[in-house]
């Protein structure tokens, strides 16, 4: 079975050519058929094939399909291939399986749009280009899906491009991200020359016997690399596109802009980890940035209004916890993250997607209130993953995984004190921000009309994300709580000589105190919440009435103004650049030469009158001048 | 015997069809089309063997030649040869000459035989410059292909087609004299030593050093930068294009503006090595320029031609600086920039001249929301201008990849600021979507979705560069023995260290 890995990526691409090609001319039935069909195929195959790869794993755990010899030149010579282990299942199994379940929601949510064949199409050719990224076998083949993900994404965002807010959000999500794309592929060119592969095993191994730990080569390589991920993963300093991509519908933003391409910075970071591990202050970077982000993002969603712009800061936020468990070297902690995030964060734009569409397009949750009872599965499935995403204690899997984030943001070799109380204060953030919207817009007094009330076709995949969001924690447990380490231990088989030190348990007392901390800071945030925005939110009210007060909360709302320091830096002056020089001063230049032998020719047309005494006098007068000369010299 | 046919093909053919476009214009269109598929029918006859390895010479450097006196006391041959670059120079020449004939047949509508005369001969011109291996000969060539696309520019243009067409004239033909000059003292120098002769293996290591060599260089280099067009000799290029008809524009950008490509590959640095070696930072320096002042100036237009006009200048910087960096990765990149650059721009000129045909206008101002009422147009324009960004997964992806990955072993600076180009060349191709096919549809505009010609035109250049992106190899083979040949020549120059120190 593992030789049809080629088959994963290949349906959702058939879909696109049959929904590209024919779309147009087929049933809206027939369309969603197709669309969420050739996902659910795919994550089937996925599945079977994860099953037997973790039944009877191939030797060495890793798996790779060569399909054939892209190019060769110069001995380089990249191959179209795939790679399936560890690390690439859990990323395929939660691209198909959570893209399938976004597929069969968006046939209901999507399905007045007179648009509904290109809106598959596009979904079909994400799906395919992301598995693209997570299978492909050497970091060429990767950028492929990379950079494909990253047309899907602008497609996407400008799904509905007749607002023209739509099209500059999507336009600005490719050029942020784009810039960093373009650090990366600078990348590949050192690790091109420098290396002579970019096949990522080769990669690793070349590296570690050629560069020294810390060497220049190793900083800059893993530098540029880094460029990339920050710009796909929205994290400092390119993060500013992530907030104005909700402006895709809500699937988009569910699949696209929470569970898995803004995920991509971390996959790749995880997939070279050894050459990040040859660059140790690059990697304290990594860690610094997902800290400074997680509490950036984290405060701007504490004053956002619209539903979706609060879930993007979240996002954004979230993946900073991951940047900051790959920075200590706790990859395993980061990728597991990466899964129950993409379970709960998709829930949450799901379960928030259905209340959109409940309310007619209302994204502002002071215009929600009162959910709770007319919309009760919502509510619940709401309620589970904002348990998730502000890490509930022992229930939920948003507290197993980023404990072991914190835990090891603590006590791992690169880990500080610092990098543990920037993760403890992000969690306080995090419960505060995400019950304030649980306690605005599902309870209270209903405020809004409700429209149209989900039908099975939506409430369906929320129920099954809510189990995963809700259970998905417990294959991995703390070591002080029981030897259960599944997810830990699959990884070790890809991170083996690269994981963390395994010497917590000498520490089982000191991790137990860290996790009570963590647990009560969690639930007193959603207390600071429920008094803060549930009981009396006059007080919140009046804090923002002083002037201090609203300037705060336009700062954080305009996401501390990177909008208008990169506009103010870059985009204004080259824009007046290119408007000034529109006419393109090299040609003035050309046209100057021209408008003065022009000039020339005027100035100097009279003496040829045809008058023969004109000529004879001037050559009478060139007689004398040149004699005098003669003569005087 | 095949070469020649190669050129009097088309050349007979646009006689003919210019003929019987009195009585008959449609026969004329088949007559051109006929003629191209003929000919197209040799030149993939040829590859076909090359790439088989049939019956062909594999020890010399010459795939076929062809070789008689012309003018004995000059020592001017008519020498024609084809290697794989030049081979799959006319495959594409071809190709995108088929594109052209039907991307025209229902814009030109006046003077339908004459334009087909002046078309096939540009073609004609353009195989003898690709296939030309004595410089008097080459430069016959070169001339024969300026004036008809003069002709081209000046009659069948848009409303300042004659400021157009002067501009190209004079731009072309002024850096052509100097290159002539710099042929003449290339001769005569290389006669001083011997042989009085124009034949270019022949010329091949004469010596040329020091500055003298650096001068007569520069005028082999201005002629094909003017070409190319490099930064600051490209301002020729936006007006030609924006006033010159579809057909021309397409050629113009898929094929004309190659040869001054194949020229700086084929002459400038093999016969020049040691001074291309002193110029190389400066060359550097112009190709990184054009790059990121082209994409900047295609950013700043509103008239769609304009734009892509622009664009380029970006593009062929590309390829100036894989000509000066000069080693594996860069050269093969330079190949399939200049295919992939005159598919995918040939694509571009051919999708604006059919927005043209269906809005009259080619300001971006009067446009937007086009998708609604023509998607298939718009997913075929979305397609070329990710292949215009660089898109992985099309065969610019490759050429620029290649390009740059072989500049970053010659200059880490030079190859930071040219991979600007690819974030601007993202700003100017979303805003060319954004102002045309994206936004609100405020015109009210109701146009015709592209029709079936048009549809298999498009259809087959996004094949192309689909299989170029993914399986780049044939073109990269079948290049393979005329690159390596080219940097033996300038292994073997005076000044043997390799270029790739700086």
């Amino acid at each position: 079975m593992l030789s049809l890995l080629w088959l994963v990526p290949t349906l959702p691409f058939l879909g696109f050519l049959i929904l590209l090609l024919f779309g147009d001319r087929m049933t809206k039935t027939l369309v969603g058929i197709i669309g969420a069909g050739s996902v659910g195929l795919s994550a089937l195959l996925t599945m079977v094939i994860g099953y037997q790869f973790l039944a009877s794993p191939p030797p060495d755990h890793a798996f790779t399909q060569v399909l054939w010899t892209w190019f060769e030149v110069g001995g380089f010579r990249p191959e179209i291939a795939f790679r399936l282990d560890a690390l690439s299942l859990v990323m395929a199994s939660v691209v198909t399986f959570v893209g399938f379940l976004i597929h069969l929601y968006s046939i209901g949510y999507m399905h007045e749009d007179s648009s509904f064949s290109r809106f598959f199409a596009e979904m079909n050719l994400f799906v395919c280009m992301m598995l693209v990224l997570v299978l492909g076998d050497n970091l060429l083949l990767l950028y492929v899906g990379w950079e494909g993900v990253g047309l899907c994404s602008y497609l996407l965002i400008g799904f509905w491009y007749q607002e023209p807010a739509n099209c500059t959000a999507a336009q600005k999500a490719f050029i942020v991200t784009r810039v960093g794309d373009t650090a990366m592929a600078i990348g590949f060119f050192l690790l091109v020359t420098q290396l002579g592969t970019l096949q990522v095993q080769d990669l690793m191994h070349k590296a570690g016997e050629m560069w020294e730990p810390g060497s220049g080569m190793a900083v800059a390589a893993t530098l540029l690399l880094l460029g990339g991920a920050v710009g796909k993963s929205g994290q400092l300093p390119l993060q500013t596109w992530l907030p104005d991509a909700m402006a895709g519908p809500t699937p988009v933003s569910a699949l696209i802009h929470a569970a898995t391409m803004v995920t991509a910075g971390v996959y790749l970071i995880a997939r070279t980890h050894a050459l990040f591990a040859l660059a140790p202050s690059v990697q304290f970077l990594v860690a610094v940035i997902g800290a400074l982000t997680l509490l950036l993002a984290g405060f701007s969603a504490l004053v956002q209004t619209d539903i979706k712009r609060i879930l993007a800061y979240s996002t954004i936020s979230q993946i900073g916890y991951m940047f900051l468990a790959l920075g200590v070297g706790a990859w395993s902690a980061g990728m597991f993250h990466f899964m129950t995030h993409a379970f709960f964060k998709a829930l949450l734009f799901l379960a928030a997607g259905a209340v959109i569409h409940a309310l007619h397009h209302e994204q502002n949750i002071f215009k929600m209130g009162g959910l709770a009872k007319q919309l009760p599965v919502v509510f619940w499935t709401f309620l589970i993953g904002a348990g998730c995403l502000a890490s509930i204690p022992l229930i939920t899997s948003g507290f197993y995984s980023k404990d072991a984030i914190l835990w090891y943001a603590f006590s791992s070799e690169g880990g500080s004190i610092w990098l543990w109380m920037a993760g403890l204060a992000g969690a306080f953030f995090t419960s505060i921000y995400t019950f304030r919207m649980v306690f605005i817009a599902f309870l209270g007094e209903p405020k809004g009309h409700i429209h149209h009330r989900p039908g099975p076709v939506m409430l369906v995949p929320l129920v099954v994300l809510a189990f995963l969001a809700l259970f998905s924690g417990f294959i991995e447990l703390p070591h002080n709580f029981a030897p259960v380490q599944m997810f830990s231990n699959l990884m070790d088989t890809v991170f083996h000589s690269h994981g963390h030190s395994h010497e917590e348990h000498s520490s089982a007392a000191l991790e137990g105190i860290l996790q009570l901390t963590a647990g009560i800071v969690s639930l007193i945030g959603v207390a600071a919440a429920y008094f803060l925005f549930l009981k009396d939110p006059s007080k919140v009210e009046k804090i923002s009435s002083t002037p201090a007060g609203s300037f705060l909360q336009g700062f954080l709302l305009r996401g501390w103004d990177f909008d208008r320091l990169y506009d103010t830096l870059f985009v204004n002056p080259l824009m007046a650049l290119a408007r000034i020089n529109k006419g393109d001063i090299v040609d003035s230049l050309y046209n100057g030469l021209a408008s003065l032998t022009q000039m020339g020719h005027y100035r100097l047309k009279w003496i040829q009158n045809g008058a023969v005494r004109w000529y004879a006098a001037g050559l009478a007068l060139g007689a004398v001048i040149l004699l005098g000369v003669f003569i005087f010299t | 015997m095949s070469l020649v046919w190669l050129i009097l093909i088309p050349m007979v053919g646009g006689l003919v069809a210019g003929l019987v476009a009195r009585k008959n214009e449609s026969l004329c269109r088949w007559i051109s089309l006929s003629a191209l598929i003929l000919d197209s029918g040799i030149a993939i006859n040829l590859f076909a063997h090359h790439w088989l390895g049939l019956d062909l010479p594999t020890s010399t450097r010459w795939l076929v030649e062809f070789q008689v006196e012309w003018i004995p006391r000059l020592g001017a041959g008519i020498h024609l040869a084809v290697d794989g670059l030049s081979l799959l120079m006319v495959l594409l020449t071809l190709f995108l000459g088929i594109i052209g004939v039907g991307a025209s047949w229902t814009e030109i509508k006046t003077q339908v035989g004459f334009f087909h005369f002046n078309f096939l001969w540009i073609l004609s011109g353009v195989i003898g410059v690709f296939l030309a291996l004595d410089l008097l000969l080459f430069f016959f060539f070169w001339e024969v292909m300026l004036v008809p696309m003069y002709f081209l520019i000046g009659i069948w243009g848009h409303e300042n087609r004659q400021y157009a067409a002067v501009k190209f004239f004079i731009f072309t033909q002024a850096s052509g004299l100097v290159m002539l000059l710099s042929i003449l003292v290339l001769v005569f120098t290389h006669a001083a030593g011997g042989e009085l002769t124009f034949d270019y293996m022949k010329l091949l290591g004469t010596p040329m050093d020091g500055t003298f060599g650096l001068l007569v260089m520069l005028g082999f280099f201005l002629a094909f930068t003017v070409k190319l067009p490099a930064f600051p000799f490209h301002p020729w290029l936006p007006d030609a294009h924006t006033e010159a008809p579809t057909a021309g524009s397409i050629i113009l950008a898929g094929i004309l503006l190659k040869t001054g490509a194949y020229g700086l590959l084929r002459f400038v640095v093999p016969l020049f090595p040691a001074a291309c070696q002193v110029f190389t930072p400066y060359a550097l320096f112009l190709g990184v320029v054009g790059v990121l002042y082209g994409a900047m100036q295609a950013f700043a237009q509103s008239d769609l031609k304009r734009l892509v006009a622009y664009t380029s200048v970006s593009h062929m910087g590309f390829v100036l600086l894989g000509v000066f960096a000069w080693n594996d990765y860069a050269l093969y990149g330079v190949v399939m920039q200049m295919i992939c650059h005159g598919f995918s721009s040939g694509a571009q000129f051919m999708l604006v001249g059919a927005l043209y045909e269906r809005v009259h206008t080619r300001e971006m101002g009067r446009m937007g929301g086009l998708w609604t009422t023509a998607p298939r147009l718009g997913a075929a324009s979305m397609f070329f201008a990710m292949a215009s960004l660089g898109l992985p997964g099309m065969g610019n992806f490759i050429a620029e990849f290649l390009v740059l990955a072989g500049l970053f072993k010659v200059s880490v600076t030079a190859t930071s600021f040219a991979s600007l180009g690819l974030i601007a060349a993202t700003i100017y191709s979303l805003w060319l979507m954004r102002g045309t096919f994206f936004g609100p549809n405020d015109k009210q505009w109701k146009i015709a979705d592209l029709n079936a010609r048009e549809l298999s035109l498009v259809a087959a250049l996004v094949a192309g560069l689909v299989f170029l992106g993914f399986y780049p190899q044939p073109v990269l083979k079948a290049v393979h023995p005329a690159l390596e040949a080219l940097q033996q020549s300038t292994a073997q120059a005076p000044v043997p260290v390799a270029m790739n120190r700086r």
